[in-house]
């Protein structure tokens, strides 16, 4: 826990804007692709145990569509954009046309996939490059990875890189949701945004507030 | 099932025992292995929610003994002979450790899930613990779920139903 103790609330501030700037454009380019109102809440920057993060996710066991990338350059870290099943679903029917496809009911086709891949690759790219104008760092994704499984098993592959430092992580969640007339509430979708340990001075120092060490 | 029976959960860099009639679980491993040592004879079994192969990856001071295959296991070990098991009886079984993602990159953390097994066999070499059956690798999320009475480690998968070994 020692690592996160000179964190303040100046610093959670500039993480939440770091979220809102990211899936804000992120939220941007859905609707655009969609053609659709998109909606984003307001982001959550916590401290989370492992279970916690996994939690938040949806549970372990929790079955979702996941898009996974590894941020790196100057500051490295991993990325997750989480969605439901029938949400992943809807978004690849509305893009490719098929409307027979499923991510409930595999085996799913191979264009299906990819469609999936693609929206994650765009969201998560004008996420990340909405991050790189704000910080100033260079950031670079890498391919993003598609995953149909349950949550624990995909998201705690994103933590192996802080579980060496830390039983803690410090994640950026933001859920956008579809702005709908049918008055569906639900979330739709999670980004979730985990720098690695070092990263956190290197964002800070961008931004001109360094951590006191 | 009866109603006296309770499910324990371990969480991720976790460990627990249970005693039958209780059984023991742990959900969503991926590239994690879920290892259980067990005692048949006095219906006792450990289960360790294994994150990473070897404690020197550890970048702090403190260490979680049931992050790591190198400490998890001795841990695991010692509790159980704490509550009576016999260490010249201890079976073990295991699933997990899967690749859930294909980077194709340099980076060896990349690949962690054949590594945690292969350090999770290693410290059982070490302690004399026979591994009686496996199911490990793949690209697929596992829950498990132990038995001390039946010695039967259940195992779901998302597609591929539930299977035992």
């Amino acid at each position: 826990m020692s690592f996160y103790k000179n964190i303040k609330t100046i610093h959670l501030d500039i993480l939440k804007e770091i979220g809102n700037i990211g899936a804000g454009h992120a939220a941007t380019a859905l609707s655009s692709l969609l053609n659709r109102k998109i909606d984003m809440k307001v982001p959550d920057v916590r401290v989370a145990s492992f279970d916690e993060m996994i939690d938040l996710a949806g549970g372990a066991e929790y079955v979702a569509v996941s898009v996974f990338l590894r941020i790196d350059g100057d500051a490295k870290g991993s990325m997750f954009f989480v969605l439901p099943l029938e949400q992943a679903t809807y978004f690849v029917q509305k893009i490719t046309g098929d409307d027979a496809f499923s991510f409930t009911t595999p085996p799913c086709s191979e264009l299906g996939l990819s469609a999936m891949q693609e929206v994650g690759n765009i969201l998560s790219g004008s996420y990340l490059s909405a991050l790189s104008d704000f910080t100033g760092l260079n950031l670079y994704p890498s391919v993003p990875e598609l995953s149909v499984d349950m949550v624990g098993a995909m998201i705690s592959f994103g933590l192996i890189e802080i579980s060496q430092l830390s039983d803690f992580v410090i994640v950026i969640d933001t859920a956008l949701k579809e702005m709908d007339v049918s008055a569906n509430e639900a979330i739709k979708g999670h980004f979730f945004l985990l720098p690695d340990p070092e990263a956190f001075q290197i964002i800070f120092r961008s931004l001109g507030v360094p951590l006191n060490e | 099932m009866n109603s006296s029976q309770t499910v324990v959960k371990v969480g991720i860099a976790d460990l627990n025992i249970v005693r039958s009639p209780n059984t023991i679980r742990t959900s969503g491993l991926g590239s994690c292995v879920g290892v259980v040592i067990y005692d048949e004879r006095i219906r006792l079994a450990g289960l360790a929610h294994v994150m990473l192969p070897d404690s020197n990856l550890a970048k702090g001071k403190e260490i979680n003994k049931a992050k790591f295959a190198d400490t998890a296991i001795p841990e695991l070990v010692e509790r159980m002979k704490r509550e009576g098991a016999g260490a010249f009886r201890l079976k073990a079984k295991m699933a997990g450790g899967a690749q859930m993602f294909h980077f194709n990159s340099q980076n060896d953390l990349m690949r962690i899930g054949p590594r945690n097994v292969d350090a999770v066999k290693q410290q059982l070499k070490a302690f004399n613990i026979q591994l009686l059956s496996e199911d490990v690798g793949g690209n697929r999320g596992r829950t498990i779920e132990f038995d001390p009475q039946t010695t039967m480690l259940e195992i779901r998968t998302v597609n591929k139903g539930v299977h035992s070994i």
